[in-house]
């Protein structure tokens, strides 16, 4: 599958990828670093987060593993790892982001960087 | 913790049982971080996001369950075809049968607070077999209206035709004079212009007319100024003063035009002129019972009053939306329940078709248990597939309905202020949807559960036996309830059949090939005086006796089953005292010398009217047979006098019964009357105005020769009504032969569904079974043997079904008695015909299965398998 074929993204499936860029996370530890690197502007619902997480998984944006650390986690946690092709399709989606900004600047609708 | 848990019941199963622990940890730990106030918004916020997603998630599924129905269907589009129109047949009858049910009998009239309109008549039963709807003589309905209480309003009517002229041809039409506070009470408004005032209502206003849309639409061309255009009615001038809407049938559903109903002083002295209708709006809170308590009391203040007249009369009420005869009721009731049949007959075999291919698709289901797919997601799934069908078949039904609909005007009565075709409305359309949704969760849930059972378990093992045991209990206890539905329309299709034969059988009293006959309606004054009607008569029957082909012509009051009424109190000198209780009336028609020969109505014994029967001549009449045997039994009634229509009259003749009231209801005895003796403005009401003639050949090469004739007559007299006698008889059976129709391809479907049914269940045993019978050959069973077991089960299906639909036949046939003419519900004819077709299409669909279980070779079966 293209990576375009999904564009554009839901905004929670985007910021859900963004999240989970560089580590694997759990569900809880993604709305937090979603609302930390949006400082507060998003804060996904438990339902739209495991909503979206079903269907990325499905279109095989996202992968689950076991927790890092068995030990450490005093409930049983799914964590969730970005894939190959997530990577692709949120690179995707980043430059079509970038594309319409720069659309926008020569509008004149955005300031330029 | 428990809310949220329960709260999650929304999503899916599937959804719930892989992320109900970890949105449950989620909530957990926001419920930790907040605290105090919080946590009510917390909640609020957890409320929506929950209901929110979960809708989300559910049409994720529906989108994903749909493009895989469609990729399945896509597959096998026989099946999907076959499916498809099946739930149509089924869902288009049902949803045209309510529809006409709706339409005639449940929907409320399109009048203001209709369930407190009350048609208002005299009762004369204490005197009189037919007496219990009288028409009111004025002075009664006056005084009903003056003296109640339970009424805020009451109105009157009466039909009156009248024939127009003043644009184009001169044209007869169906009216009603009608007094002005009848719309206000109905609620309805013109479209154009205005409607009557108090004013004239009076004697001597000016006249003014009211036009229906079409009569505006078909002569006036629609013209907005049509207000203020003056025609004449009868010759006399009228002023058109508006137009009503499109949808405005009153008092029955044909009349074009309406005028002020104008009451002399002189209108109210006879207390027993029976002319006019009421209808009165019962005040909110007062009861239909009531009402009638008390107009009955005031009828007997009345009768009080004026015992001559009255002392017989009491009131009859009767709710607007009511006036529904027993037949029309039964016979809409009984298509709906036939309608219902189909339906159910057609769900079975929708429900045997899936339950086939969930089993054929057994391994398939098995499989994607075994990945984890869960039981509610298999029969969700199954359950979209069938809604797609019975949504695709309801459109196509919906379509098939709405087609089927102008089929069937007959069965709506003309008597009844509606439209002739149902309208498809928003009720039609949500019975539709109902219906439809019914039939796809109906016909799809069993198969769907009873898949998933079959797919737990042994499907995956190679060569594993499909269908057998429980499941082919379920599909033959499905079989049993088609066949046995078909033979609940069958029966009753044969009953009502039989029932039609027997009332087209019925002698009407007069032979009815090679007559024509055409209405026309002397306008008054114009024809008050005998004599100037002698000059129109002489002058068009002679003319018309001179035709081609033609052997007799004459004029009457009514043609027989075109006028009810008619009818006159009867008083034999010397018979009994002169009271009105002892008086019982006979249908009066003043007819032309020739009726009885033109007619083919048996003189039995003297001799007809004669041209020489004269005003001045002593007054004669013709009775008949059954008026001799009820007053002068075993006696010769020729050379006896009795008194009717005010006058003392002599017997000369005696003519055979007629069914002047129709072919299925009751008639008083006859009289007929030498037009010539019909006293000047009297009773006008009775001069002939309808002609027959009586000719070889094709009658319709007649009429425009009747025309021109009648033209030359009269240049201003118009012609109405040209049909043949066997038409006015034919249109007696017509509801009956468009029921007894639309039962029979009711009847049909059903019975093609069921053969449908028995022939899959029976092929497919043996597809499924075909290692087993190999075995079998291979033992040396011979063919013989093999057919006689597959035609055995079929022949088991059908008796038990057959029996069963007798059983229930015979329940339904009881409901429907009044319909039956006189056919017993138990006629034997009718089930052992039914049976006898069931059992042989029973017979037949197990013939190629039968076949093909001989032709098996034991050999490549078994490799094969």
């Amino acid at each position: 599958m293209q990576p375009e074929s999904l564009l554009p993204l839901p905004s929670a499936t985007f910021h859900i990828l963004m999240a989970v860029s560089n580590e694997d996370r759990h569900g809880y530890a993604i709305i937090q670093d979603v609302a930390e690197l949006t400082s507060n502007a998003v804060k996904l619902s438990a339902g739209t987060l495991y909503r979206s997480i079903q269907r990325m998984l499905e279109q095989d944006l996202l992968i689950e593993t076991e927790s890092p650390d068995p030990e450490s986690d005093d409930e049983r946690r799914r964590y969730y790892r970005i894939t190959p092709f997530g990577r692709k399709v949120a690179q995707a989606e980043a430059a079509r982001l970038s594309q319409m900004v720069k659309l926008a600047q020569r509008s004149g609708f955005a300031a330029k960087a | 913790m428990r809310l949220y848990s329960a709260l999650l019941h929304l999503f899916p199963a599937g959804f719930r049982n892989e992320y109900a622990g970890e949105m449950k940890a989620v909530f957990a730990r926001k419920q930790r971080d907040a605290g105090g106030l919080l946590t009510v918004w917390l909640w609020i916020e957890t409320l929506c996001d929950i209901l929110w997603n979960a809708a989300l998630v559910h049409l994720d599924v529906l989108k994903q369950d749909l493009r895989y129905t469609v990729r399945s269907l896509g597959r096998s589009p026989g099946f999907a075809a076959t499916a498809v129109a099946v739930a149509a047949v089924g869902i288009g009858a049902t949803t045209a049968a309510f529809a006409m049910l709706d339409h005639v009998i449940l929907k409320p009239l399109p009048f203001a607070d209709q369930d407190r309109l009350i048609e208002l008549f005299e009762d004369h039963s204490a005197v009189s077999h037919t007496g219990q709807e009288w028409d009111l003589a004025p002075a009664n309905y006056r005084d009903w209206k003056r003296m109640n209480t339970s009424f805020e309003a009451m109105a009157s009517y009466r039909n009156e035709s009248v024939n127009m002229l003043g644009e184009g041809e001169p044209l007869r039409l169906v009216g009603s004079a009608i007094s002005w506070d009848m719309l206000p009470m109905l609620g309805v408004k013109p479209i154009v212009g205005r409607w009557f005032t108090e004013s004239e209502d009076q004697a001597g206003a000016a006249g003014t007319a009211v036009l229906s849309y079409a009569l505006w639409q078909n002569r006036f061309g629609g013209e907005a100024n049509v207000v203020g255009r003056k025609i004449l009615l009868d010759n006399e001038a009228f002023t058109v003063i508006g137009v009503m809407p499109k949808d405005f049938y009153f008092p029955t559903r044909v009349p074009q035009i309406w005028t002020p109903q104008r009451f002399a002083p002189s209108d109210y002295v006879d207390r027993n002129d029976n002319y006019i209708y009421g209808l009165g709006k019962l005040k909110p809170g007062v009861s239909l019972a009531t009402a009638r308590a008390e107009m009955r009391t005031i009828a007997a203040q009345l009768a009080h009053e004026y015992p001559k007249e009255l002392a017989h009369t009491s009131a009859t009420l009767k709710s607007l939306r009511d006036d529904i005869g027993l037949q029309t009721r039964l016979m809409i009731e009984a298509l709906l329940g036939a309608a219902a049949c189909v339906l159910l007959v057609a769900s079975m075999n929708l429900a045997n078709l899936l339950l086939a291919r969930a089993l054929e698709r057994g391994r398939e289901l098995a499989v994607r248990t075994a990945i984890g797919a869960g039981r509610e997601r298999i029969i969700r799934q199954m359950l979209t597939e069938s809604l797609v069908l019975s949504l695709t078949g309801g459109v196509l039904g919906i379509a098939l309905a709405a087609a089927a609909l102008p089929l069937m005007v007959k069965l709506v009565p003309v008597s009844l202020p509606i439209a002739e075709i149902p309208p498809v409305d928003v009720r039609f359309l949500l019975f539709a949807l109902g219906i439809t949704t019914l039939t796809g969760v109906g016909f799809g849930l069993v198969p769907a559960l009873r898949a998933c059972r079959a797919a737990a378990a042994d499907n995956l093992r190679e060569g594993a036996r499909s269908g057998g045991g429980r499941r082919e209990t379920l599909r033959s206890a499905l079989v049993l309830a088609e066949i046995a539905g078909s033979v609940v329309l069958l029966v009753c299709c044969a009953l009502l059949t039989r029932a039609l034969g027997r009332v087209e059988t019925i002698d009407p009293g007069f032979r009815t090939a090679g007559v024509l006959t055409a209405r026309m309606m002397l306008p008054m004054p114009k024809y008050e005086n005998v004599a100037a009607r002698d000059r129109f008569y002489r002058d068009v029957l002679t003319k018309t006796a001179a035709l081609p082909g033609v052997e007799s012509a004459a004029f009457t009051s009514f043609l027989p089953m075109t006028n009810l009424g008619g009818v006159w109190p009867v008083i034999i000198p010397g018979q009994a005292a002169q009271d009105r209780s002892s008086l019982r009336n006979a249908s009066l028609r003043f007819v032309s010398p020739g009726f009885f020969r033109t007619l083919g109505v048996p003189l039995l014994s003297g001799r007809d009217v004669e041209a020489s029967d004269s005003p001045t001549s002593q007054f004669v009449a013709v009775v008949s047979d059954s008026f001799v045997k009820y007053y002068w039994p075993n006696q010769d009634p020729l050379g006896r006098t009795f008194n009717f229509g005010n006058h003392d009259r002599i017997v000369v003749g005696v003519a055979g019964d007629v069914r002047v009231r129709g072919l299925e209801r009751l008639s008083e005895p006859q009289v007929y009357l030498p037009y010539t003796q019909h006293h000047d403005q009297v009773a006008m009401f009775y001069a002939p105005k309808d002609l027959a003639i009586r000719a070889s050949g094709n009658l319709t090469n007649l009429v425009p020769a009747l025309r021109q004739i009648v033209h030359e007559a009269d240049p201003a007299q118009p012609i109405s009504d040209i049909r043949t006698l066997a038409d006015i008889v034919d249109a007696e059976t017509l509801p009956r032969r468009v029921q007894a129709i639309a039962l029979a391809s009711f009847a049909f479907i059903a019975f093609l569904l069921a053969a449908i049914g028995i022939h899959g269940l029976l092929s497919f045993g043996v597809t499924s079974r075909i290692r087993e019978i190999a075995v079998r050959i291979a033992l040396g069973a011979s063919p013989r043997n093999l057919a006689g077991t597959i035609l055995g089960e079929a022949a088991r299906l059908a008796i038990v079904g057959v029996a069963i639909g007798c059983l229930l036949a015979y329940a339904a046939a009881m409901q429907m008695r009044a319909l039956l003419a006189g056919v017993t519900p138990n006629d034997w004819f009718s089930y052992s015909a039914a049976g006898a077709l069931c059992l042989l299409m029973a017979v037949a669909g197990s013939l190629i299965p039968a076949v093909r279980a001989i032709r098996v070779d034991p050999a490549i079966a078994i490799r094969t398998e």
